[in-house]
């Protein structure tokens, strides 16, 4: 877990990037800095590795005064995406990605298996890109080494600044699926900024939206879209992008099916695929599960969280993701 | 008498100037690299000496190579090390401005890459900065050296021989074929040394670099 208590940031020259605040980023999850350029989100990310030091307040991580750790040791155990990519240039991707390894002493054959490992994961056939190098590589693909590079020492925190920011709309929605997927399995305790709201609402577990240094509202992305904190809010979520949720919060959960799982935990409540999308939330919330079991038809059982509930109110029509 | 009898009889002493310039050359460049190489690293990361030191020494860039030589002699005497130093304030320049434009040149979004992982400072500057500063390093190195190549024929004025020795006693003895004895082997020296550094500077440039 990592936590601001009253941060203050103030550059040189008297710019007041974060102003008093206080924070949590629960362990194991994946949370959403989002607000608009100038906030302070890359400042409040930094803060985390020691990039930028506060001039007010303290930050803990698992309970622990990041001002008494070591900032070279404490950066080697977080993974950081920086913003601009950052890849070096003369060295080959192998050499990138195992960098961090490197630094941490770790066996050669050890590195060479967990960077195989991270590629395949990533999409990224090793034997194709392991000896190129970065300027021999698409945009996207140096963003999936960028992911890989912080990813490799095996560090339990991951600062994410704006990873896909410079993708085309397939690439980008293809990497958030494939980050979803993959936090599915890694389980880190993950920072993602971003000003993109949708991409917000589809990866994120929590959600943190800032505006000049201070923290205006932290939710669930259902809570978020369903319950905007103030006006501000509410309009960087756009007042479109919540009417939209209205109604088609009232549409049979049955017309979703496609993009609830199939597989899913036992012993959790069902619900019959005519209810509606919004009573669905509710019982998932009662119910205090992770999981809904939605029956459809006679003897098909589909699985969704709140996530997946989440993209069905979201969705427009059958198969267009808003 | 013709150029290629002049060559012959004169044989030992251009071999001899031949040397004593490749070797105040080479010197000059060593000695000059070891002085600027050191100090622009050190300026790039205390930006703010940079601006004060090289601008003291394009300073010493400006003053005429004769006249350098002349305020020297009042101070060091007549000899190589005069020469030498002459030769070792220009060799400066290059080297030094270089450095610095190389090293500051490099993104900033790497370096933050480099210390959001976990580098020191030290892993920063050996694996990042000037690996890919060193096209630019080798590029000052190779105009300094050519500029001393030129510069070390007026060393002959401060008694510290070269191939300006042959080329100021074929003018004073209006012997031509003598001038161009010397001045031929200046020429190719500054040209040959120009191709071998810049192949060097090729081969220095990391590789994805070059695509
Ligand atoms: N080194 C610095 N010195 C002075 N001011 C700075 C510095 N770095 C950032 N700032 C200022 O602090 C504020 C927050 O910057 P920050 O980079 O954290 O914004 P951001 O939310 O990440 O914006 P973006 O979405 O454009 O990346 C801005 O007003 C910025 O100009
Ligand atoms: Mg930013």
């Amino acid at each position: 877990m990592i936590r601001f208590e009253g941060v203050t940031k103030q550059f040189p020259d008297g710019t007041e990037a974060l102003k008093k605040v206080s924070l949590t980023f629960p362990s194991h999850q994946l949370t959403a800095i989002i607000g608009p350029s100038g906030c302070g989100k890359t400042t409040l990310m930094k803060m985390v590795n020691k990039l930028e030091k506060p001039t007010q307040g303290e930050i803990y991580i698992d309970e622990k005064p990041i001002t008494d750790l070591e900032e070279v040791e404490l950066r080697r155990k977080i993974g950081y995406v920086i913003q601009r990519i950052g890849l070096f240039p003369h060295m080959t991707i192998k050499e990138n990605a195992s960098l961090v390894p490197k630094l941490l002493g770790w066996p050669k054959e050890k590195i060479a298996s967990r960077i195989q490992e991270l590629m395949e994961l990533t999409g990224l056939d090793p034997d194709t890109y392991l000896e190129r190098y970065p300027l021999e590589l698409s945009g996207g693909q140096q963003q999936r080494v960028g992911v890989v590079r912080a990813l490799a020492g095996d560090p339990n925190i991951i600062l994410m600044d704006e990873p896909f920011s410079a993708l085309d709309p397939i690439s980008r929605e293809q990497l958030q699926d494939e980050l979803r997927n993959l936090q599915q399995t890694i389980q880190k305790t993950i920072v993602f900024v971003t000003h993109d709201m949708d991409e917000a609402l589809k990866i994120a577990d929590t959600i943190i939206v800032m505006r000049k240094g201070q923290v205006e509202q932290v939710g669930s992305p259902a809570e978020i879209l369903g319950n905007p904190a103030n006006d501000f809010v509410r309009n960087f979520i756009g007042v479109e992008r919540i009417q939209r949720q209205r109604p088609f919060g009232d549409k049979n959960l049955s017309e979703f099916v496609s993009l609830f799982k199939e597989d899913g935990p036992d012993d959790i409540q069902e619900v019959s695929g005519t209810i509606s999308v919004k009573e669905a939330f509710e019982v998932l919330e009662k119910s205090g599960q992770s999981h809904l079991a939605i029956r459809v038809g006679h003897n098909r059982r589909v699985y969704a969280s709140e996530r997946e509930l989440l993209k069905a109110a979201l969705l427009k029509e059958e198969g267009e993701l808003v | 008498m013709n150029f290629f009898d002049t060559l012959v009889s004169r044989q030992d002493m251009i071999q001899t100037a031949f040397l004593e310039h490749i070797y105040l050359s080479f010197i000059a460049v060593a000695i000059g690299i070891a002085i600027a190489l050191p100090t622009g690293i050190l300026i790039a990361r205390y930006r703010r000496f940079a601006e004060p030191i090289i601008a003291v020494t394009a300073i010493f860039q400006t003053i005429p190579s004769l006249a350098l030589f002349g305020f020297l002699v009042p101070l060091l005497g007549i000899g190589s090390p005069t020469a030498l130093i002459a030769l070792i304030i220009y060799a400066l320049l290059p080297i030094l401005r270089n450095t610095y434009t190389g090293i500051t040149g490099v993104d900033g979004s790497v370096i933050e890459a480099g210390r959001g992982m976990g580098m020191t400072r030290t892993q920063i500057l050996r694996q990042i900065e000037l690996p890919l500063a060193l096209p630019f390093i080798m590029a000052g190195i190779r105009t300094a050296t050519v500029l001393t190549v030129g510069i070390a024929t007026l060393a002959t004025f401060v008694g510290a021989g070269g191939l300006g020795d042959i080329i100021y006693r074929g003018l004073q003895s209006y012997n031509n074929s003598l001038v161009l004895a010397g001045a031929l082997p200046v020429a190719l020296l500054a040209i040959g040394f120009d191709l071998i550094l810049k192949w060097i500077e090729k081969r220095t440039t990391p590789k994805g670099l070059k695509l």
